[in-house]
């Protein structure tokens, strides 16, 4: 179990500047997932942890000891991929042996006619037996030991996969967008299972992912990483709730946060759609971006009126996209009750509350708004 | 039985046309059995047939094993062509891989000399081979036989292609387990690679096991003789030529191979489609 530590981890491959100063500490015991866009860097971070790729520049620190130059086995990681990477030539049984056997037994006892004949070899086949059908048991894999991985399931791959992760008992597990080739009745299966095992083995886990629910799901903290940079870290409700940068508003959540275009004011008013929100900020007069998650919009009455373009019905939920003037795509809104959805084509008022709104500067970071003391709420509607 | 197939004018056509490719292909064989098959006076007699009026193969095949050491030829085949095979997979398999995923500098160049060497013909580099070996005092040998086709760079391009198809992943959870460089080769690359290891060895076999240029001009020593060689050898007996033990010779030489492909048929065809696919 260990701490991990990055201090300002540069790369780049070529000319392309992938990490661009990251710093960041994961505490041991946590569950820190690495999330952006595809292409962020996140991945190159995780490999840069196992020791697969060398930074540019920066330090890696595990339990506070520097581990540059110490080699990925060395390093006491485990990491599970995106494609499983099972050897696909051993069985299941053999595949989680694998770490074990390497750990434990001299190239000489590994030979395979000649190491038979090592007395050693025999008492930690033995051990390493014991302990493979132990993960084999916690994982559920016990009837499929002698299996070759081309005859499983995908999932049960995946758990083949974690097994051979937890055999070794690393310091922390790295999982690289491990659910992302399971359909999606699985992954929501394997999200339980996953973040079940963490709280079992109270160890550090890193996760990279591109999908934001996952990190939401299962993380204790979420680390958002765009362009190389990590924008935002912090536990999943606060970064949702409270984005500092207007990527991470965008990135995190599904579906998406509302964007409208506003104006700040000289006397620190916002408005937007050529209303007041009810919001003052402190800044100086600006062009800005009115942030409304869809679950803060409210249907039905409020000063801005749109037309129904689109409805999706979840079932539990449903989602109405708002056709309104003055934006080039439609807005969302969230109904709770889906008993009473409007009619496609039908106009519908919509409002927000002051405290819905997160307001981010023309470069897309946050400014600071509070709802406006005594705002004189409009209510002239612009006929449209 | 009960379906009856029908039979168009184009399909019929093309069974035609490939029945007369394939019998093309197949006559010398068949007449080289019917030939083994025949006493010697059938054989020189004027009139042309292909069933021996009398069936003569096991006093022919006799003869034949007891002119040459038939045994000892094919045995030879078997040492040169095993250490040949052997020895190209031990160097074309960590070329391969170095090649395909390893990141160091000057490996496009090192690529494109590979792909250079493919070019060059074995009878281009024959005389600097030849004297090389006579410098070493290494001809007339098994490793006049061997040496000079260990490095293959034919194998080195078929490994290399099939191992960049292999993922990543694979390799990098190999380096997280533990397992050094050349164990990934070997326990990790080579399993997975058995389709096209399997194709580049018949390739390899076949060509050295047929090979008669280099045999010819690298031996002396009938011991050392590969089994083209032994066959040729008869032909040059003092007596002149005697057709019906040359050829039952030749049909001896020719049936480790035959067997081995029937026996492993399934196999060889499977690894030749899995590379081309792949």
């Amino acid at each position: 179990m260990a701490r991990i530590e990055l201090s300002a981890i540069r790369k780049s491959f070529d000319t392309t500047d992938v990490l661009r100063g990251v710093d960041l500490t994961i505490e041991d015991g946590e569950f820190v997932s690495l999330v952006g866009p595809s292409g962020c860097g996140k991945s190159t971070l995780l490999r840069i942890i196992a020791g697969l790729e060398q930074q540019g520049s920066g330090e890696v620190r595990i339990g506070g000891e520097p581990v540059d130059g110490v080699r990925p086995s060395q390093r006491n990681l485990a990491m599970v991929f995106q494609s499983y990477a099972l050897y696909p030539h051993l069985s299941v049984f053999d595949n989680i042996a694998v770490p074990l056997r390497m750990k434990r037994l001299t190239t000489l006892e590994r030979l395979p006619l000649l190491g038979r004949l090592l007395p050693n070899r025999y008492r930690v086949e033995r051990e390493i037996r014991q302990e493979v059908e132990h993960v084999a048991a916690q994982l559920e894999l016990s009837a499929f030991l002698g299996r070759k991985p081309g005859q499983l399931s995908g999932g049960q791959r995946q758990r083949v996969a974690v097994g051979r992760a937890i055999v070794r008992r690393p310091v922390a597990f790295l999982f690289d967008e491990p659910l992302s080739n399971l359909d999606a009745k699985l992954r929501v299966h394997m999200r339980a299972e996953i973040a079940q095992l963490h709280r079992r083995l109270q160890a550090t886990f890193i996760y990279v992912t591109h999908d934001q629910a996952e990190a939401m799901t299962m993380s204790g903290r979420i680390a958002v990483m765009i362009g190389g940079e990590l924008v935002q870290v912090g536990r999943p409700a606060e970064v949702y709730d409270n984005p500092r940068d207007i990527r991470v508003a965008e990135f995190v959540g599904s579906p998406k946060i509302n964007l409208l275009p506003g104006q700040i004011r000289s006397d620190g008013a916002v408005e937007t759609l050529g209303q007041r929100i009810g919001v003052a900020t402190k800044g100086i007069a600006q062009p800005c971006r009115v942030g409304v998650r869809p679950e803060r919009i409210q249907v039905g009455s409020g000063p801005f009126v749109g037309h129904v373009v689109h409805v999706e019905n979840m079932g539990a939920e449903a989602f109405v996209h708002l056709g309104v003037e003055g934006l080039a795509t439609p807005l969302l809104a969230r109904i709770g009750d889906v008993r009473e959805l409007p009619m496609l084509g039908s106009a519908l008022r919509f409002g927000f509350a002051p405290d819905a709104v997160r307001l981010f500067d023309a470069a897309g970071k946050r400014i600071e708004a509070h709802a406006a003391p005594a705002a004189v709420r409009t209510l002239e509607v612009a006929s449209v | 039985m009960s379906r009856t197939i029908k039979l168009g004018a184009w399909p019929l056509l093309r069974h035609v046309v490939l029945l007369a490719g394939a019998l093309v292909v197949l006559a010398p064989f068949i007449w080289m059995l019917s030939t083994a098959s025949k006493p010697a006076d059938e054989i020189y007699s004027s009139e042309l047939h292909l069933i021996p009026h009398h069936f003569a193969l096991w006093e022919n095949l006799r003869e034949a094993f007891a002119k040459a050491d038939l045994w000892r030829y094919l045995l030879n085949g078997l040492i040169v062509t095993v250490s040949i095979f052997a020895l190209q997979i031990l160097i074309a398999l960590p070329a391969a891989y170095a090649l395909a995923k390893l990141r160091f500098l000057g490996r496009g160049p090192l690529f494109a000399l590979v792909l250079f060497g493919i070019l060059i013909p074995p009878q281009a580099t024959a005389i600097p081979v030849f004297l090389l070996l006579h410098k070493l005092g290494a001809l007339d040998s098994y490793a006049a036989l061997v040496l000079p086709f260990t490095i293959s760079v034919f194998g080195i391009f078929l490994m290399r292609q099939f191992f960049k198809t292999v993922p990543d992943d694979l390799i990098d959870a190999a380096r997280m387990d533990g397992i050094s460089e050349f164990g990934i080769v070997w326990r990790v690359m080579l399993p997975t690679a058995i389709p096209a290891v399997t194709a580049f060895g018949i390739f390899s076999v076949v060509a050295h096991w047929n090979d008669y240029f280099w045999p010819l001009i690298v031996l002396n020593s009938p011991q050392y003789y590969t089994p083209p060689l032994a066959v040729a050898h008869f032909r040059n007996a003092e007596a002149g030529t005697n057709y019906g033990p040359l050829m039952a010779a030749a049909l001896v030489i020719i049936a480790p191979l035959v067997i081995a492909f029937l026996l492993a048929q399934r196999r060889f065809i499977e690894g030749i489609t899995l590379t081309g696919l792949k």
